[in-house]
């Protein structure tokens, strides 16, 4: 039996190659001095699809991001590795969302692709690292979640099991579909491109785009592929309530940002003796740091 | 990201030759199926963008998969259980990596489920992967032998086979056993045509086969009862999946130990023919053969890449007597003709590369049309370029990794004799490339008779011609003056050996005749190279050159003072 799957996709500045330009004066990030990647826990949420649609043929994989125009770059990918289809989510009014406006206007596209069994994404973003989206939309959309998923270890008809990082160790649980699942780093890694689907999709594009085209030969190119024409929606295509979108929908205020560097304040010296290591077992749990 | 494409530009420059123009438009026969498959190029253009963002992709695999897993691989190895192979862990991760990405049929057709790509991209993934692990090169590299299928076998076996490998399933060629190793006149693996069943039965024994346990074998073996020589041998393709040959054993190797080196046991194993009877020595395994060989001097360029990297960043980062040793000029040295050397047989590779894509795609062409009086003239002459170059390409890519792995080393120091380092593992994995697939000496049998018939001299007389049309020529003038110097000496040495009419100084000379066309060869064509792209190739052309420069004079120093009574001292039967 074939899944119908969303997966969840941001395009974020590379913040694990961080620079002394990386942020500007005023303290937000210098998206120009940071390359945009394919956050890298929403590949391995792509990875879970994937395997799921390997496993059941018949499945579908519809990739969804909100960002700018830019962000089809993430789609792309997506189709490079095997995912059917792509929504792009943008429009200026969709711009300076925080974590709650982000996850209405995903919830409000999800609806408008409308049939789906599961809903797929990283566990976080490494631009914000909230891991508050995930959790969000499956709230919104009034969906079981299984958060800080390693493995979706089986589907059986409406049932899916996945194993998820607690603390300690790990624990199986199963859940209805349809459900949302966020997947951790620790996950399988995402396989790398297909030679053939990269050569199949490298030209495509939002609908926009290719309307814009004026070119005869393009035209029909174009039109005679439609698997290439990525959809692209903007607030009303989704019938976004404009309270809740953007900035206008996003509570959060950045107060202050700091430049904090952690320094060495003190250090301990313990031989390999029993005592030792008691000593240091025991200070360590009276501290919190592990127990 | 580790990417081996975007961390080797040189591979990129050989990717854009004007030659390529010509063999994308064969290859594609004008762009036939840009309608018909989705992932078929519309134009030129688009099929270089093709192949550009398909060796990103070999690159990336390269990086992140298949280089990471070289040491684990090495250490494991493969294992032999009732019968079968079982791959070392990492090897298992390796074949899922670039099946899932289709990189197992690259130069196949598309109706087969291949990238329909030339030799030419073919040839640099497979120096990158040659370059991450020697050892998983010889396993993805049996696609190779697809070729032979495609070129041999009929409709019906490239159908079931073909699409097979195309899908991931691996190859192997049978062909050495205990008593045929070079010469495989002598195999004896019988063959006999089971009439109740309308089938080819197989048994006996083969010896050092690759990839023993593979999906789909081409196999060498006598067809012919009561035949002694390559004449009653005939090809055959036996699949696993009928059941009939076992592994007895894996051998226990120097190097490349994750590539599983089988002894195969067949008892009565159900084959089918592929092609004609008694054509399968003389005719498709030199094909096979050849193929194979310009495989061979990929990993013999990527091994050299991989030797001239980990030395390059041992020696920036290994401090002596308070500064890094790259600073001394000894090890500076070493690394400068480690990487001219690594330039120079890529030159060549590529060179040859395009040269069997020419002829080939031609050959292929000629299956479904006939060729024009120009094209054929076009086909024979690449033909003939491709099998003049195939073995030099071979030998020099072969010894010259040799020589670079072992520096690398003596880059290292006491630290490269230990486990720790990789250039052990690269040390080992070199030694057998001058070895399987023709010996260095054989390269030289094959490669003798372009010497005294004129064929190299006459390709450096077109190199020549090749610089003096470039508009620069005047910067390289030093560089071509003593190429042609080289040339007019290698010429009057040809002239002495082949006046003397003796075979066994010709024999005897043959390897120092063949080694000095190739650097005057390789000279030329790094010379051209640095006048196209001096900002990757100026330096090696330099070091290079005055290198052969002095490996030329070693030789014409032998040569001239050799007199034809001198043969007996180095009689040893």
């Amino acid at each position: 039996m074939g899944y119908k799957i969303i997966v969840l996709a941001k395009q974020v500045p590379d913040t694990r190659n961080v620079g002394p330009d990386a942020m500007t004066p005023e303290g937000t990030v210098n998206r120009a001095a940071l390359p945009a990647v394919f956050n890298p826990e929403d590949l391995n949420a792509l990875e879970q699809a994937l395997r799921i649609k390997d496993a059941n043929p018949g499945s579908t994989i519809t990739m969804l991001t909100m960002g700018l125009p830019k962000a089809t770059e993430v789609l792309r990918e997506g189709l490079y590795r095997g995912a059917d289809a792509g929504v792009l989510l943008t429009d200026r009014a969709l711009g300076g969302a925080d974590t709650l406006a982000t996850s209405y206007t995903l919830a409000q596209g999800i609806k408008k692709i409308g049939d789906y069994d599961i809903i797929i994404c990283g566990r976080q973003a490494i631009d914000g690292d909230t891991a508050q989206v995930g959790p969000q939309v499956a709230e919104k959309l009034g969906l079981t979640q299984i958060t800080y998923t390693e493995e979706i270890i089986a589907l059986e008809g409406k049932k899916i099991t996945a194993k998820r990082h607690i603390d300690g160790g790990v624990e199986t649980v199963q859940g209805p579909l349809p459900i949302v699942v966020t997947v951790n780093g620790s996950a399988a890694p995402c396989r790398t491109r297909n030679a053939k689907l990269v050569m199949k999709y490298k030209n495509a594009k939002p609908a926009p785009e290719i309307a814009a085209i004026e070119n005869a030969d393009e035209k029909a190119y174009y039109a005679a592929r439609p698997y290439l024409t990525i959809q692209q929606w903007g607030a009303a295509d989704i019938d976004a309530d404009p309270a809740q979108i953007g900035k206008a929908g996003s509570p959060t205020n950045v107060k202050a940002v700091k430049n904090i560097v952690f320094t060495a304040k003190e250090s301990k010296t313990f031989t390999a003796s029993d005592n030792d290591i008691d000593s240091l077992m025991a200070e360590l749990i009276q501290s919190n740091t592990i127990g | 990201m580790a990417n081996y494409y975007t961390e080797t530009p040189e591979l990129k420059y050989h990717l854009n030759h004007p030659l390529m123009k010509r063999i994308v438009e064969l290859k594609e026969r004008d762009y036939a199926d840009k309608d018909k498959y989705d992932y078929a190029p519309q134009n030129f253009e688009d099929a270089m963008d093709n192949y550009d963002r398909v060796l990103d992709i070999v690159g990336e695999i390269c990086g992140e998969v298949i280089g990471p897993n070289a040491e684990g691989v090495d250490h494991d190895g493969p294992k032999c259980e009732n019968g079968r192979v079982q791959y070392a862990p990492g090897t298992d991760q390796n074949i899922d990596a670039t099946r899932k990405a289709s990189l197992m049929g690259m130069a196949m057709a598309r109706r087969f489920g291949g990238l329909n790509f030339p030799i030419v991209p073919y040839i640099m993934a497979a120096d990158m992967v040659s370059s991450a692990d020697a050892g998983f090169e010889n396993l993805w590299g049996l696609q190779d032998c697809a070729e032979t299928l495609y070129e041999f076998g009929n409709e019906d076996q490239k159908m079931r086979f073909l699409t097979r490998v195309c899908a991931g399933e691996t190859m192997s060629m049978d062909l050495t056993e205990p008593d045929a190793g070079s010469d495989l006149q002598s195999v004896m693996l019988k063959a006999t045509f089971d009439e109740k069943e309308n089938c080819w039965r197989l048994n006996g024994v083969k010896r050092f086969i690759t990839n023993g346990d593979a999906d789909i074998h081409l196999v060498l073996a006598r067809s012919e009862e009561g035949t002694h020589d390559g004449r009653g041998l005939s090809m055959f393709i036996y699949d696993k999946r009928q059941g009939g040959v076992d592994v007895r054993r894996i051998e226990n190797k120097m190097g490349i130990k994750g590539s599983p080196t089988c002894e195969l046991v067949y008892k009565n194993a159900k084959a089918e023919l592929c092609g004609d009877r008694k054509l399968g020595l003389i005719k498709y395994v030199m094909a096979l053969m050849n193929g194979a060989r310009l495989g061979i001097a990929a990993q013999g360029v990527g091994i050299s890449t991989a030797a001239y990297k980990e030395a390059l960043a041992y020696a920036k980062d290994r401090k002596q007597f308070g500064k890094a040793i790259i600073e001394f000029p000894a090890v500076a040295e070493m690394l400068s003709v480690m990487k001219a050397k690594t330039d120079a047989t890529r030159a060549i590779l590529y060179e040859t590369a395009r040269f069997v894509d020419m002829y080939k795609i031609l050959d292929d062409i000629s299956k479904e049309r006939k060729l024009t009086p120009e094209e054929r003239a076009e086909q024979k002459k690449y033909a003939k370029l491709a099998d003049s170059f195939t073995p030099l390409s071979k030998a020099m890519g072969s010894e010259f990794a040799n020589q670079n792995t072992y520096d690398c080393i003596q880059v290292h120091g006491g630290s490269g004799f230990m486990k720790e380092y990789k250039c052990e593992r690269i040390y080992r994995d070199a030694r057998i490339t001058s070895i399987y697939e023709g010996t260095t000496q054989l390269q030289v049998v094959a490669a003798i008779r372009y010497v005294t018939t004129g064929a190299y001299l006459a390709q450096l007389e077109e190199y020549e011609q090749q610089i003096a049309a470039l508009g620069n020529a005047a910067e390289y003038s030093n560089l071509t003056a003593k190429l042609k110097e080289m040339s007019n000496k290698l010429r009057m040495a040809i002239d002495k050996i082949t006046e003397a009419k003796n075979q066994e100084l010709l024999d005897l000379m043959a390897r120092r005749l063949v080694e000095m066309s190739a650097h005057c060869i390789m000279g030329y064509l790094l010379v051209i190279d640095a006048m196209k792209a001096p900002e990757l190739f100026a330096k090696s052309a330099n070091v290079y050159v005055r290198y052969a420069e002095a490996e030329v004079e070693k030789h014409i120093t032998f040569i001239g003072k050799f007199a034809d009574e001198n043969v007996a001292d180095y009689r040893q039967a």
